[in-house]
């Protein structure tokens, strides 16, 4: 692995951002995750939140227990191990999306804008493995990599106000699942009948970052079955 | 054991000190927006500091109370009364059964918190009784509360009822500039940035709310307008959106985002922007890491030094 150096900024008096570069690829991916994963791991007390980014994990630890110089130092020393403990995943999670037209809005954009036709959209978005690269906007907000080139279109000028639990937008490069009902800008092509964030359940979402994915498509006799019997969900 | 929420406030939710852990999840911390005053209400009434109790945002709640309960009330003044009887801020305070609590409106600050002994009874999830209005779940059914809600009193341990001389905690009533350092993405402005981000009063608008406040002032830009990978976000992070008007990201915060961020406040500072209304003015000052570790020390001591003072 072509090793950039890590880049360590002290991001407040009670985290440190670590930084191992600056492009959305798999490669730089597995190293945050190798080192999240390590950290979590220890289960250290200091340590109170772990954020991956596309290329970045911040750590939220406190101030009065461990020094930013400590933590860097541990960083450091993680990043230099050779750990393929941490860096793969073993999960691939497969969710099922409903395309029919009542929960995609956006479906006839995706496929004018990319110049071909909506069925070619659906198997093209189900027909990719993404790659979790981290969890954020809202709890159990998976944002996926891996989104075939020709399907990438900028999000909508103005966002809806409300967005239904379980869709699935594209937004440029990724492409994602709406977990909790919110506003939200993504274009809107189907809908899962899964729940991807239960509170109650442990873990509370259904993806986790560095998980491997892939959407098959369903039609809406068997969404609305999925959905009636929550029982058949596959966890 | 019941109360009955007679009039809800204007936002008023089931606290804790947050919900650790869970941020790769997408789940922020949450928990109180000024946790100085929320460990205050509970230690008031023999609580554990954690116990979950109310945080009443610019108009406080009216409950009625069907058995006889001891509260406590910290934070902003809210003008309290017990039967249209005024009540003091920071004591414990008997209140008998089938008598109504209602608090006003804010004075000095934005957030009144309400303790109760034995704290509330609501589920703990992911290790926090906090509300997590995003994720609707937690503290009372994941929401804030609402008229005729019934609220039911926990069962954690309490070590007796306290007070606080009068004045104890003015000292945190300051109108001192809040403290930051410099944020992650500090290289990407130039010191202009950081000049401008520093010489001018910023006013709080009415788009803030527990997930941040939105500032407007001197516009503040990077040097060029690249495109941040999304990265992790710290608690209090001021990011810069295109219009270049600051915002800070507060408790309930996206644990992730796109804009770059200038700087970071202090942690010892925190407790201050739960208090900031809409309206308030609110000016920066740099302080370095080492001096805003020092000052969380200083402020954890001061606390420590107030407890011991006043037997607790």
């Amino acid at each position: 692995m072509d090793a950039q150096p890590l880049k360590i900024t002290d991001a407040s008096d009670s985290s440190l951002l670590v930084v191992f570069g600056d492009v959305v690829s798999p490669d730089l991916h597995c190293r945050v995750m190798a080192m999240f994963r390590a950290f979590l791991a220890q289960h250290d007390p200091r340590i109170r939140n772990l954020h991956p980014g596309y290329a970045s994990l911040l750590i939220d630890f406190d101030p009065l227990r461990l020094t930013h110089d400590e933590l860097a130092a541990t960083a450091r020393e993680l990043a230099s191990r050779d750990d393929s403990e941490h860096s793969t995943s073993s999960r691939f999670i497969t969710i099922p999306v409903c395309y029919d037209s009542d929960f995609a809005p956006d479906l006839l954009d995706v496929a004018q804008h990319a110049g071909i036709s909506v069925n070619e959209v659906v198997r093209l978005h189900s027909s990719s493995d993404y790659l979790v690269y981290f969890l954020g906007f809202s709890p159990g907000f998976a944002y996926l990599g891996g989104l075939p080139p020709i399907l990438q279109m900028p999000r909508l000028a103005t966002p809806r106000t409300s967005v239904p639990a379980g869709s699935v937008g594209i937004a440029g490069i990724q492409t994602g699942i709406y977990p909790v009902d919110s506003p939200g800008g993504w274009r809107l092509i189907g809908r899962t009948p899964l729940r991807m964030f239960d509170p109650e359940a442990t873990p509370p979402t259904r993806l986790q970052p560095g998980d491997t994915m892939r959407f098959f498509p369903i039609d809406r006799a068997t969404f609305d079955d999925l959905r009636r019997s929550p029982a058949r969900q596959p966890s | 054991m019941t109360i009955r929420v007679v009039e809800p406030g204007f936002f008023t939710t089931v606290q804790d000190l947050g919900r650790y852990g869970y941020a790769h999840l997408g789940i922020s911390a949450g928990g109180a927006a000024d946790p100085f005053s929320f460990r205050i209400a509970n230690l008031l009434v023999g609580n554990e500091e954690n116990a979950p109790a109310l945080e009443m945002t610019l108009r406080g709640a009216t409950l009625e109370f069907a058995e006889s309960a001891v509260v406590a009330i910290a934070g902003a003044d809210c003008d309290c009364e017990c039967d249209s009887v005024s009540v003091p801020a920071n004591t414990a305070f008997q209140i008998r059964a089938g008598s109504v609590l209602r608090s006003g409106s804010t004075r000095n600050g934005a957030r009144s918190y309400l303790a109760i002994q034995h704290g509330f009874d609501v589920p703990v999830i992911m290790g926090s009784a906090s509300t997590a209005i995003a994720g609707r779940f937690g503290g009372f059914r994941g929401r804030r509360l609402q008229k005729d809600d019934v609220l039911q009193i926990g069962k954690h341990g309490s070590s007796g009822i306290r007070s606080l001389r009068p004045g104890t905690l003015d000292s945190l009533q300051t109108s001192h500039p809040l403290r930051v350092t410099k944020g992650a993405q500090q290289d990407w402005f130039a010191p202009e940035a950081f000049a401008k981000l520093f010489s001018c009063a910023y006013v709080v608008t009415e788009q803030s709310d527990r997930s941040g406040l939105r500032l407007t002032g001197n516009a503040v830009h990077p040097r060029n307008q690249s495109n941040l990978l999304t990265d992790g976000i710290p608690l209090g992070a001021i990011q810069v959106p295109q219009d270049g008007q600051p915002i800070i990201l507060f408790v309930d915060q996206q644990t992730t985002g796109g804009y770059p961020k200038i700087a970071n406040v202090i942690a010892a500072d925190m407790h201050r922007v739960g208090q900031l209304r809409p309206r308030d003015q609110v000016q920066f000052t740099e302080v370095s890491i080492a001096d805003a570790v020092q000052a969380l020390l200083d402020q954890q001591q001061w606390l420590n030094d107030i407890l011991v003072r006043n037997n607790f």
